[in-house]
């Protein structure tokens, strides 16, 4: 794993993703200081990062693409799999390599507060606890990004997959307060749901008799629970996509609350994701 | 040291690699022979772990590939057909990286690098981007790396594709070197490079193993029916009487030339008795010139050529296999399909002599 690890960590400063990557969020948390902080006179350095965490959608694609699109393109993923290394070593390597360019910006950013503190009172605890929840939000966004790169060849196509994900989870509450919260809305919301899975899992397996089982684990239960019991299903999407919504997470923190189930729920996204990468990256070999 | 038992691989409905059985002892040049899309490339995959197999036990030095990858795969190099390089290294860098992976310590990986840089040649180039090296460097460097760790066995997958003529030879000479202590099977489809630098042989075609064995015992099978051409002025009723009566002779066929009366014969012998004098001497009894008279012993490429013909259903299990290689496959093959065959020798010849010159 540390082989992996050196490795991509320089790949990305021996190309411009690694710069391009930092600068822009440097650049962005540059302008927001300065609009928020400096202009408006807040010594919050929470606004700052929760108004920051949208520029995640755009260069986080920007870091992400290449991870592992780029071995396949290149044929190197052979040399991966021939050498002795665990799948979990591969996928981990390259996850930990992005946490660490991630992390320098981060460091950087970190030394903001102590320079606004010249000008205010700073909440070092709110402030830090914030900055924590934001570099666990990029990581867990890096995680999912890096799933779409696992999933073809082609970096753009990784990038595009990406952003459209990411965008979809930024806008997530927005699309859910679209929805109304009557039962029988949120009833068929949640079939819907239930057959895209089914359909996912008959792409993946291309076992027709498993999708349909996975199917009917989904729908039955939600039929029975509908027909029995229909005021349970009253705003139940809506809230489904609240509370997974990676984003509006993050708001707690502004409000300086330490939010705990917000860090578990990223670290579960993280581990969720990882894990679908390396199964990924396994079943490769098993084409 | 390796051992493959049964292995099978499928992809969707395509069976690319049926049943599979060999082993492969310490110290000896394996070559893997066989036409393009014969499943060479996918059975060298599965040997080093690259890809699953449907069915079937791979086993490298006491380690089952799926069951103990790690410790099978440290017994190994491998060099895939297109050799996995990062293009944005130095051969230096990369294959320091590569030192690493392979759990060497920093200390160790930074020596080992030094020398196998040294054995392949690439000191001069160690520091230069691998995107602006040559392919016949870039190859150089996939060798190396397969050669970092110090594995017991060396696996190649066509090495010397697309190289210069001086570039083949050299490629050639370090496999030879590396064959001094090490076990190395290198896959190809060219006949002359497989005799050039293995000592054993294993033809594979169409999935099936139809050939195991040295390259003396291979020899010595294929040249048990040489072939003679003769041009004679006869008609064809003559020719056959007085040829299949010959001792010796197994089968002919025929063809007319452009000259008036003149047949072209070419007869299977058996390798145990030459027949030309008894020929000569019958035609001549008959008052029937012969032109021109060749004989030809059977070369490997003949048999490689006969084993891995396309058109022939292959047997898939081994003591078939083994039954039809010592024996019954040579009488049974037919010389119908002559003009797909002078194909394939034009291309390979071209090969050949790119390697030889």
């Amino acid at each position: 794993m540390a082989a992996i690890f050196k490795k991509e960590f320089k790949a990305y400063f021996m190309n411009m993703s690694g710069y391009v990557f930092m600068a822009f969020l440097l650049l962005f948390a540059g302008i927001y200081v300065t609009a928020i902080n400096l202009k408006s006179g807040y010594a919050s350095f929470e606004y700052t990062l929760s108004s920051m965490s949208m520029v995640f959608i755009f260069i986080i694609p920007i870091l992400t693409m290449r991870s592992i699109a780029e071995e396949r393109h290149s044929r190197t993923d052979q040399l991966l799999y021939s050498l002795p290394l665990r799948v979990s070593d591969i996928v981990l390597g390259k996850f930990l390599a992005m946490l660490a360019v991630l992390a320098i910006p981060v460091a950087i950013m970190s030394g903001y507060p102590l320079i606004l503190s010249a000008f205010g009172t700073v909440h070092y605890t709110a402030c830090y606890g914030a900055m924590l929840a934001f570099f666990l939000l990029g990581a867990a966004l890096i995680a999912i990004c890096m799933f779409m790169s696992a999933l073809t060849e082609s970096q753009i196509i990784a990038a595009v997959l990406s952003f459209g994900v990411l965008l979809v989870a930024y806008l997530m509450s927005g699309i859910a307060s679209l929805i109304p919260s009557t039962a029988i809305v949120s009833f068929f919301a949640l079939i819907v749901v239930s057959i895209v899975l089914a359909a996912i899992v008959w792409l993946l397996t291309k076992n027709p008799v498993v999708a349909l089982v996975a199917a009917a684990i989904c729908i039955i239960p939600l039929s029975l629970l509908y027909y029995f019991n229909s005021s349970v299903f009253a705003g139940l999407f809506q809230e489904l996509l609240n509370t997974l919504s990676l984003f509006d997470r993050f708001d707690n923190f502004i409000y300086g609350i330490f939010d705990v189930t917000a860090l578990v729920y990223y670290i579960s996204v993280i581990v969720f994701f990882l894990f679908l990468t390396m199964q990924s990256v396994e079943k490769r070999r098993w084409s | 040291m390796i051992e493959v038992k049964n292995l099978t691989k499928k992809y969707g409905n395509h069976l690319a690699v049926k049943g599979i059985s060999f082993t492969v002892e310490e110290g000896h040049i394996y070559g893997f022979l066989g036409p393009n899309g014969a499943g060479k490339s996918t059975t060298m995959n599965i040997i080093t772990g690259c890809l699953a197999a449907t069915s079937g036990n791979v086993t490298i030095d006491g380690h089952d590939i799926y069951e103990e990858p790690l410790e099978a795969k440290r017994c190994i190099g491998y060099l895939p057909e297109q050799p996995p390089l990062y293009f944005d290294m130095t051969p230096f860098e990369y294959l320091m990286f590569v030192a690493e992976a392979k759990g060497i310590d920093y200390e160790s990986a930074f020596r080992q690098t030094r020398e196998v840089i040294e054995a392949t040649r690439l000191t001069e180039h160690q520091n230069r981007l691998i995107r602006n090296l040559s392919k016949g460097y870039k190859q150089r460097v996939g060798i190396a790396q397969a050669m970092l760790g110090n594995p017991k066995v060396i696996i190649l997958d066509e090495p010397t594709v697309g190289l210069d003529p001086k570039q083949i030879i050299e490629i050639r000479d370090l496999i030879r070197e590396l064959g001094r202590d090490k076990t190395i099977i290198l896959s190809s489809h060219i006949m002359q490079e497989v005799q050039a630098v293995c000592d054993r042989v294993m033809i594979i075609s169409n999935g099936n193993l139809v050939a195991s064995d040295n390259i003396e015992n291979l020899e010595s099978l294929v040249s048990r029916t040489n072939k003679l051409h003769i041009s004679v002025r006869c008609d064809e009723e003559t020719a056959e009487e007085v040829l299949m009566a010959i001792n010796g002779v197994e089968r002919m066929s025929m063809m007319h030339t452009k000259d008036e009366g003149v047949l072209d014969i070419t007869l299977d012998t058996d390798r145990a008795y030459d027949p030309r004098d008894d020929i000569f001497f019958a035609m001549a009894d008959r008052r029937c010139a012969i032109i021109a008279m060749r004989y030809e012993e059977s070369t490997l490429e003949d048999i490689f050529l006969r084993l891995t013909d396309s058109d022939r259903e292959v047997p898939a299990s081994e003591e078939e296999t083994e039954k039809e290689i010592f024996g019954v496959d040579l009488e049974r093959t037919e010389y119908t399909s002559q003009f797909s065959t002078a194909g394939y020798s034009i291309e390979d010849d071209e090969n050949g002599k790119g390697g030889e010159e």
